[in-house]
């Protein structure tokens, strides 16, 4: 067995980026849409770190980066819920398809 | 010198009434609005007098010459140094004749209102547009600026218009004022464009100045204004020509004259201040403002109005000689002295004894407002009598209106040329004038005078002989002393004007000089007039039927006179047929296939687009996801694939 490279964990990125693109898009539920959101933001944390450890081993930024990026996730997370919260209120439902009273 | 208080109140005055009686006249002055106008006029009159006064008699002469005096001069609008539109009084004689006739006529005129016009609803609107006449009529002889008189050009033009429709309730007369306000402004478009040939090659809107400029013939503007520019005219002669056109629309000349017989829809002493003594005269008045540049620089325009002016008197002569309807007889007989006046200027040259015919026009323009404003009141207070414009409604009148029959019967025979009343004075000069010039004019204008003898007196005979008046209902005499006086006082105008001797005051150059009158040279005219009266006399003094044979006999050229040689036709069918159909509805298809139809394809177009592009946003989110991620994919290909592959 030949050491994990930088070509492994990329290939995982990018499986892990369109699982959630895939899931984004074809997923009616927001709750669903959500989560998909936060394997886009993952792949994107696993690619921040790969990079980091691989090519500049001696620098932090990477994975500055990526701790910014959880952070936001957190706060982005916590406000989608509010707004998912809010349309079940008024709509009674959480069906993206649902959500359309602001078309033309 | 000339007091400028004084000479500025002469149409001030004027127009103090017209501002007092217009806007409070209904309310505060209800019952003496009449007294407030006649006033005003007065002062003004008696002021237009001392000035004629002590211009012709006491300073106007310098070494023998009247002078052209600037008495006011009030810079207005400067366009740059040299091109201002100045608001300024100028006196020489014409000026001062004019301010004279104007506030005499329009004074006569208010004093006759005031009997004729009494009971009216709208008296005192009536006296307020009389004041606003005069005061732009006064306005405008007193110009020293084109521009200036062009404003006062307007002026009259509106008041005239505001008169003719005083009932407006009457559908014809507010038709007649359309007519006479669009036709007379058409002709004014000629003249806005003339004045701008002329001040663009003359460099000056001012008159003096620019007579000065255009007589020169070794200035340097007039090297410019001779050379050919358009169709092979000079540009003065075009701009000559053009300011005549404005003349000859304001003054009723043929073809521009459609007009003024529709303006007898106006009250007859309208008719009498404005159609007939003044505001129609300003045609002339302009050409003769502008004379010495006709004269000197450009005979050729001057040649435009003489046979203009001829025409215009021969062919109102004939029509008036058919028409029943008294007051347009009187119009087209203004038309036809009017045409006197103008080729009496366009047979005339500049300076001393050649200027003979200036001198006569401007005589005969003197002695016209006489006789023609006597005959406009001596009418209106016919109409008043028997309440008819038609002469079949009107005969022996003799014994129910002896002053009116006397005063009408004067102004009769001074149109008519027969000595020693005013009309012959003034239009001797004119026939010598044309005899020493033009023998074609000549002859025009001798028949003419003798179509002018018959059509007066068929008029007169008709309305005080003919047949007995049957009196039906209660009648109110003649009109009392107010519509009397002013009957009287124009009366001794059209019987003793002649005897001014206008050649030591009125002369193209300012120069006396003396005018004979031989007495062989009057035979002619004077026994050609004699002849239409004696005709007139045998067809019309009794009622009998030799008229109607000699008319049925020529009833073709008859019943086109009676018609007004169908110029009113002509101009309907040009309006209607030609411009209307090959002008009019091309440009109407135009606008609204291409002009519009561009706009409106546009909207259409622009509306199919968005109603195709609006799906796109379906409110789905996933959907524009998907769009965004197709957009950010191709982007990363554009990017990767194409830009770096150079």
């Amino acid at each position: 067995m030949t050491e994990i490279g930088l070509n492994h964990i990329l290939f995982v990125s990018i499986a892990l980026f369109f699982i959630g693109v895939y899931g984004f898009l074809t997923r009616r539920n927001m709750i669903m849409m959500l989560m998909s959101i936060e394997l886009i933001l993952n792949s994107v944390n696993l690619n921040f770190i790969a990079f980091n450890k691989y090519l500049w081993a001696n620098k932090m930024d990477g994975l500055f980066f990526t701790i910014f990026i959880i952070a936001i996730a957190a706060a982005e997370a916590a406000v989608a819920i509010a707004i998912i919260i809010n349309l079940y209120r008024s709509h009674r439902s959480i069906d993206v398809e649902d959500a359309s009273d602001l078309k033309f | 010198m000339f007091d400028k208080l004084t000479l500025s109140l002469i149409p001030l005055l004027p127009l103090l009434s017209f501002l007092m009686l217009g806007l409070f006249g209904r309310k505060v002055f209800k019952n003496f609005s009449g007294i407030i106008g006649t006033g005003a006029l007065l002062v003004s009159a008696g002021l237009s007098l001392s000035t004629a006064y002590n211009y012709f008699f006491v300073s106007g002469k310098v070494d023998g010459v009247y002078q052209k005096i600037t008495a006011l001069k009030i810079s207005w609008l400067e366009f740059s140094p040299g091109v201002s539109i100045d608001i300024g009084i100028l006196l020489d004689p014409i000026s001062v004749m004019m301010l004279v006739v104007v506030t005499f006529v329009s004074l006569m005129v208010h004093i006759y209102s005031l009997g004729y016009m009494k009971g009216e609803e709208r008296f005192s609107t009536y006296y307020a547009f009389l004041g606003l006449f005069t005061f732009s009529m006064l306005g405008l002889v007193m110009s020293s600026n084109i521009f200036q008189i062009y404003i006062f050009w307007e002026l009259v033009g509106v008041s005239s218009f505001l008169l003719i429709g005083y009932y407006f309730d009457k559908p014809s007369a507010v038709a007649a004022a359309k007519k006479a306000f669009i036709v007379t402004r058409f002709a004014d478009l000629g003249f806005l464009i003339g004045i701008l040939v002329l001040s663009f090659n003359a460099h000056t809107l001012d008159f003096e100045t620019l007579i000065q400029r255009l007589t020169d013939p070794n200035s340097e503007y007039m090297r410019s204004a001779i050379a050919p520019a358009f169709l092979g005219f000079s540009s003065l002669t075009w701009g000559l020509m053009l300011v005549f056109i404005g003349g000859a629309g304001k003054s009723a000349m043929f073809p521009l004259h459609i007009w003024l017989p529709d303006a007898m829809e106006g009250p007859t002493p309208v008719s009498a201040l404005i159609h007939a003594a003044t505001m129609v005269v300003a045609g002339v008045f302009l050409v003769g403002r502008l004379f010495p540049v006709f004269a000197i620089s450009c005979p050729g325009a001057l040649e435009l109005v003489a046979y203009t002016g001829a025409l215009s008197a021969l062919f109102a002569a004939i029509i008036a000689c058919t028409q029943t309807d008294i007051k347009r007889v009187l119009a087209y007989s203004t038309m036809s002295q009017i045409g006197y006046m103008m080729f009496a200027l366009g047979v005339s040259g500049y300076g001393n004894e050649d200027g003979l015919g200036y001198m006569a026009s401007m005589f005969h323009l003197f002695t016209h407002a006489m006789f023609k404003a006597l005959l406009f009141l001596g009418a209106g207070a016919v109409i008043h009598f028997v309440h008819s414009n038609e002469m079949n409604d009107m005969g022996g009148l003799r014994k129910h209106m002896p002053i009116t029959h006397i005063t009408f019967l004067i102004a009769c025979l001074a149109i008519a040329g027969v000595p020693p009343l005013a009309g012959f004075f003034s239009k001797e000069e004119i026939l010598l004038a044309a005899f020493h010039h033009n023998k074609l004019i000549y002859g025009i204008a001798l028949i003419t005078s003798g179509i002018t003898a018959f059509y007066m007196f068929r008029l007169y005979f008709n309305i005080f002989w003919s047949k007995e008046f049957h009196s039906h209902g209660e009648h109110h005499g003649e009109g009392g002393i107010v519509m009397m006086l002013p009957l009287i006082l124009l009366s001794l105008g059209a019987a003793f004007a002649g005897f001014i001797p206008f050649s030591q005051l009125v002369t193209s150059d300012g120069k006396p000089f003396e005018t004979v009158l031989h007495l062989s040279f009057s035979v002619a005219p004077v026994l050609l007039g004699l002849a239409g009266i004696f005709i007139a006399l045998r067809l019309y003094k009794t009622q009998n039927d030799i008229a109607n044979k000699i008319s049925s006999s020529l009833s073709g050229f008859y019943s086109s006179a009676y018609h007004k040689f169908y110029i009113d036709e002509v101009y309907l069918f040009i309006t209607h047929k030609v411009i209307f159909n090959l002008l009019g509805k091309p440009a109407a298809w135009f606008d609204k296939t291409i002009v519009d139809g561009f706009i409106n394809r546009l909207g259409s177009s622009s509306e199919k687009i968005s109603e195709e592009t609006k799906t796109l946003q379906s409110g789905q989110v996933q959907q524009y996801a998907a769009y965004f991620l197709a957009g950010a994919i191709g982007l990363g290909i554009i990017f990767i694939y194409v830009l770096t592959l150079k």
